[in-house]
């Protein structure tokens, strides 16, 4: 068997990531104070990835020997993905001079853990799941720790290590069970076997291994320990492409196993799935409205947020998986926007962090108070904005399904954290300043990826079809 | 020929012995050490399995696990010095700054 041009085609866009990372590191290596530069390169790299996934979207197949997708829903990650690591992009380098780490590393660590972001997304092999999982992992471990001399960025990058390591353990217990027993480690082929017998009961304890790992790597109740310190200590950029592009690779590979391969796993695993997203629902709303810090409130939104998508994922019905990817697209802007005005109002030695800093900020600072206040109503789930039909999507889907409970607590759930994120905008628009405070200037960099994200969460929101009918013939 | 059954049940005690000792061990390298063994224990899964199959596959996820493993350690200890370097200390009871 010997590569083919339309295998490279296949993986193009995951390729030209791939090597621009490695083209980066070495920029990185041999030209001094190469920063800038190689947040451009790898900003053009990205651009080009994307026009390669857009280009490659409507001829969907596979490549490599059906070991990996290609076009459809692998570009459709690709591309959401992408939008995650340009706007990290933009956002990163001035957040970066501030806290004065400005290195070349930065890019390309977040350029390796895109592509393995993207390499999880298309996967059609349990191998590639467990590669495209392990390089966003690695790559997000170093992220994690960037600022070593910061204590708490250590330690949220050696929390995330070893649990994440751990984590991994249990999901590669899970995948080698589930070769034994069903012989391949093709998506298609145990989809096939699936279909066609009753499999073995060790099959069944392989696939609740995968499923834990993959809860874990969502940030699940009751695999959500590492979420909140991870995210309070790693800088802010690194939050957000956490939260997002790392959500959405998850997502998009806990779907390509259990809901394409396994047929949703049956009424058992729906029930167990559905048992996961009303307890992270639950306990990310509740301990969210507790927090004083905003990036350790988002982390448990977080939570919240990855439960309703498991919503979609218990329902198990066409809609809830279009609802599924609405969402990630919806939550990857509006998180990204949100982490890139905390990104922008923090200063150096974790300042300004809390509430209590936002005060007066609407009134002071225009620009950055009306668009953290779209990114926050859209997490609050309010109309016209793109969150709200995320959450309308796995609702009505969770209806469809008979699990009209489900709907009810992550309505509840929602209810509740309306509190959280409007206390920002009421600190923002209804509390005093202190006297004299200084008004932050915001890059340029900055405001375009700002902007950017706030009008992919007002644009897809007033016109949800747009993402429905990218989607609409996955399943 | 030793019987499958063999493979999986000492894999499965050894893959417990590394839960055990992430589980209950305060030393990072230790905790660390224990992840290992469980990450090895599945490799023993995979290619008993993969003889009792005939099928090659197995034996091949061997080789990433292996080189996967070694990308974990160098980050891992990267990440263990770093920590030392400001603390003094690889006591996991004693990295607790973020909490609630």
């Amino acid at each position: 068997m010997s590569v083919t041009g339309s295998d490279l085609l296949g993986i193009l866009a995951v390729g030209i990531v791939s090597v621009t990372a490695l083209i980066a590191m070495l920029a990185g290596v041999f030209l001094k104070n190469s920063a800038r530069l190689v947040m451009w390169l790898g900003l053009a790299g990205m651009a080009g990835a994307f026009a390669a996934a857009w280009g490659t979207y409507p001829s969907a197949g596979t490549a490599f020997g059906g070991m990996i997708l290609a076009g459809g829903y692998a570009s459709f990650f690709g591309m959401l993905i992408l939008c995650a690591g340009i706007l990290t992009f933009l956002l990163a380098s001035d957040y970066l001079r501030k806290e004065g780490v400005e290195y070349p590393e930065f890019y390309v660590m977040v350029l390796f853990a895109v592509s393995g972001m993207m390499l999880m997304s298309a996967a059609a092999d349990l191998i590639i799941v467990f590669l495209g999982l392990e390089i966003m992992s690695v790559s997000l471990y170093v992220l994690a720790g960037f600022m070593r001399r910061r204590e708490k960025s250590i330690e949220a990058s050696l929390k995330y290590f070893l649990l994440g390591a751990f984590a991994t353990g249990f999901l590669l217990y899970g995948i080698a069970l589930i070769y034994g027993t069903m012989g391949t480690t093709d998506l298609a082929g145990i989809a096939l076997r699936f279909a066609s017998a009753p499999p073995p009961s060790l099959f069944w304890v392989g696939a609740g291994l995968l499923l834990g790992g993959f809860a874990f790597k969502v940030g699940a109740v009751p695999f959500h320990m590492w979420v909140p310190d991870v995210y309070e200590g790693s800088p802010t950029p690194v939050s957000g492409i956490m939260s997002t592009g790392g959500k959405a690779a998850a997502f998009a590979a806990f779907l390509l196993v259990f809901v394409k391969s396994l047929g949703g796993g049956g009424a058992k695993v729906q029930t167990l799935l559905a048992i996961f997203a009303a307890l992270s629902m639950v306990t990310g709303a509740v301990i969210a409205i507790a927090q004083k810090n905003l990036k350790r409130m988002l982390a448990y939104s977080s939570i919240a947020h990855a439960g309703y998508m498991l919503t979609g994922l218990a329902a198990a019905n066409q809609l809830g998986e279009s609802g599924v990817l609405y969402y990630l697209v919806a939550y990857t802007f509006m998180n990204i926007g949100t982490f890139g005005v905390i990104s922008l109002i923090e200063q150096a030695e974790e300042k300004r962090l809390e509430f209590s800093d936002y005060a007066g900020l609407g009134l002071r600072q225009p620009f950055l108070g009306i668009v953290m206040s779209i990114f926050l109503f859209s997490l609050a789930g309010i109309p016209p904005l793109a969150g709200f039909f995320g959450k309308y999507y796995v609702f009505a889907a969770a209806v469809d399904a008979h699990m009209t409970w489900l709907a009810i607590v992550g309505v509840l759930a929602s209810v509740v954290s309306v509190y959280y994120y409007l206390r920002v905008v009421v600190f923002m628009y209804f509390h005093e300043g202190p006297e004299g405070a200084e008004v932050i200037s915001v890059p340029l960099l900055g405001s375009v990826a700002l902007l950017l994200s706030a009008a992919g969460v007002v644009g897809i929101g007033v016109f949800p079809s747009s993402i429905l009918s990218l989607t609409g013939w996955f399943f | 020929m030793i019987p499958l059954d063999y493979y999986l049940i000492l894999s499965a005690l050894l893959f417990t012995f590394g839960v055990i000792g992430v589980v209950i061990r305060r030393n990072v390298i230790i905790v660390f050490m224990s992840i290992e063994l469980m990450l090895n224990s599945v490799n023993l899964t995979l290619v008993g399995y993969s003889a009792y199959l005939g099928d090659p596959t197995g034996q091949m996820l061997v080789f990433f696990v292996i080189a996967v493993a070694a990308a974990e350690a160098a980050v891992g200890l990267g990440i263990v010095i770093a920590l030392f370097r400001l603390r003094r200390t690889v006591n996991v009871d004693e990295i607790n700054i973020l909490k609630w």
